[in-house]
């Protein structure tokens, strides 16, 4: 513990890494998908309502397996970013990737989910939809989904709307990657009314791929090659690749009763509590 | 609140004698203002008297992050509602009904879901799927507990997989939305109720108002986020006032107690 610290001071100060993981020249969604896939064909909408542009999703070849992949698709420019609403989904983009989800399970294929966004999108029409239904769906859904889900953050894991496609067997993050329960700035401006603490509140918040990695909530980290997977998208979209396989090899001969259960006794040991009555007392 | 002889309704400031006020289940006479009701006040409305027994009392929350103040607002917290977490779980019978119920203090920290709450609701479940109870759930939360960071966030999905569990054994959770349950436990177990229930003009949703109100830069329409708002929109079974809450609840009770047609049990549920 002692050492983390001492190495967190060393290194790159969270509010940095929440810098480079909003970088808007890191790789998207689609450019990881185009590096990592072959014969990738894009597959839209919900059924329900429309076609959400903050989410992306379909299935092609991983290095030969069939497999569904989607994630939050941020925009390369203004113009773009106001189609995908900054990378932000409605319901119908946790939808879309339900079904996709759905589609992938009756076929047996294994799913990929890429998670990068502020947030899921706070508007009218999003609650009028039922945002909360939406993503509570896919958390009940991924929690019970017969073929294995690996998951990482390669931008910014914000809070519910990250999470809405971020159940899964194996989770990892890229290195420049966060993932939080709410931004920098959310935090500063409840804790200190000032949202110009956001780096206090940064740091306090452990949000950083080491950090999850020492609270046990994700399995690993895959590096960028400094200073960052903007400079060098095909060596991060390489590494990507190499964890990828690397759980895949692990979960695709499982049996799809025990990977459930094991995904289950994943999620039911996070959290930290006592069990004395009072300790908070001392 | 000046005294407990008197109240007065922070909607339209009518002043109340406490006694009538409490025997009208804490709503306002004059414009039906529902107020917010602690959790041992909710649990004796709800179970039939000396009926309820509480469980995982004992759960404590640490403070895993070392985020500023947050041992201090668990104590302050602690102190104020004579609890030792945002919410009550156990077993008591409602009209000679066994069930398992939660009910979330909006006393303590928001009733925002951490590390305890999740995990004390996550255990409600697996003795509900264990025993065969159906689940009543009286929630109200501001959502995820910042001060646990991301552990907060994984109890939705933590308590949203104990819910697949649940059902799994065929048994149905009844969620009572009150004011205010917004955020991370909205996202997650309150809205994966079999019947959801909203209380009388409680605020439900996913973002904050003011949040919404930021993002969109105008103003918001009148009514939104409200429990007749969501029935509206289909997100909600039903609304109903305090008063008729428990009869509501008996009923649905009744009704999914019986199974005319057994289950011929192949593979799982949904």
């Amino acid at each position: 513990m002692k050492e983390t610290i001492k190495d967190d001071l060393r290194a790159k100060s969270a509010m940095d890494i929440v810098r480079l993981a909003r970088n808007p020249k890191r790789p998207t969604t689609r450019d990881y998908i185009d590096l990592i896939l072959d014969d990738f064909v894009e597959l839209h909408g919900d059924r329900r309502f429309a076609d959400d542009l903050a989410i992306v999703g379909g299935v092609g070849f991983f290095e030969r397996i069939p497999v569904t992949m989607f994630g939050h698709q941020k925009g390369k420019n203004i113009k773009d970013n106001i189609r995908r609403h900054f990378g932000m989904a409605h319901p119908e983009g946790y939808r879309k990737a339900l079904r996709l989800m759905k589609q992938a399970e009756r076929f047996g294929r294994p799913v990929i989910s890429l998670i990068d966004t502020q947030g899921a999108y706070p508007g009218i029409g999003a609650e009028e939809r039922g945002q909360a239904e939406a993503i509570a769906l896919n958390l009940y859904e991924m929690s019970g989904l017969q073929v294995p889900i690996i998951a990482i953050v390669t931008g910014e894991g914000g809070s519910g709307g990250a999470l809405g496609i971020g159940v899964a067997d194996r989770v990892f993050m890229l290195s420049n990657a966060i993932y939080s329960v709410i931004s920098p700035e959310g935090c500063a401006s409840i804790l200190w009314k000032d949202t110009g603490r956001a780096a206090d509140a940064a740091a306090a918040l452990r949000l950083t791929a080491r950090d999850l990695k020492r609270l046990e909530v994700i399995d690993g980290i895959i590096s960028e090659p400094d200073p960052g997977a903007h400079e060098f998208p095909h060596e991060t979209a390489k590494n990507l690749k190499k964890a990828i396989a690397g759980a895949l090899d692990d979960l695709l001969d499982r049996d799809p009763e025990k990977l459930i259960q094991q995904r289950y006794a994943k999620y039911r040991e996070m959290g930290v509590y006592s069990s004395d009555r009072g300790i908070a007392h001392e | 609140m000046f005294s407990r002889l008197f109240i007065k309704c922070t909607q339209c400031n009518t002043t109340h004698f406490y006694s009538f006020f409490k025997h009208a289940h804490f709503v306002c006479s004059r414009c039906g203002q529902h107020f917010r009701i602690d959790a041992v006040t909710w649990m004796k409305k709800l179970c039939d008297r000396n009926s309820f027994q509480s469980i995982n009392d004992e759960l404590c929350s640490l403070d895993p992050l070392q985020f500023p103040k947050y041992l201090r607002k668990i104590e302050e917290s602690m102190k104020a509602t004579n609890m030792n977490e945002a919410i009550l779980t156990g077993t008591g019978t409602i009209e000679g009904i066994p069930i398992a119920l939660g009910v979330m203090e909006p006393g303590f920290i928001m009733a925002s879901m951490g590390s305890v709450v999740g995990e004390k609701i996550t255990r409600l479940l697996e003795l509900a799927a264990a025993e065969k109870l159906p689940v009543v759930m009286v929630i109200s939360s501001g959502g995820a507990r910042m001060q646990e960071g991301i552990l907060s966030l994984m109890q939705m999905a933590k308590t949203s997989a104990a819910v697949r569990r649940l059902h799994q054994k065929r048994m149905p959770m009844f969620t009572v939305l009150c004011d205010p349950t917004t955020g991370g436990v909205t996202a997650s177990f309150a809205m994966l109720g079999d019947i959801i229930i909203a209380e009388t003009g409680a605020l439900i949703g996913f973002a904050g108002p003011r949040v919404i109100q930021q993002t969109i830069g105008q103003k918001l329409p009148d009514g939104f986020q409200r429990a007749e708002f969501l029935l509206e929109h289909g997100m909600v079974d039903i609304v109903v006032p305090r008063k008729h809450l428990r009869e509501l609840l008996v009923k649905l009770l009744k009704i999914h107690n019986k199974r005319p047609f057994p289950n011929r049990s192949r593979g799982e549920f949904r």
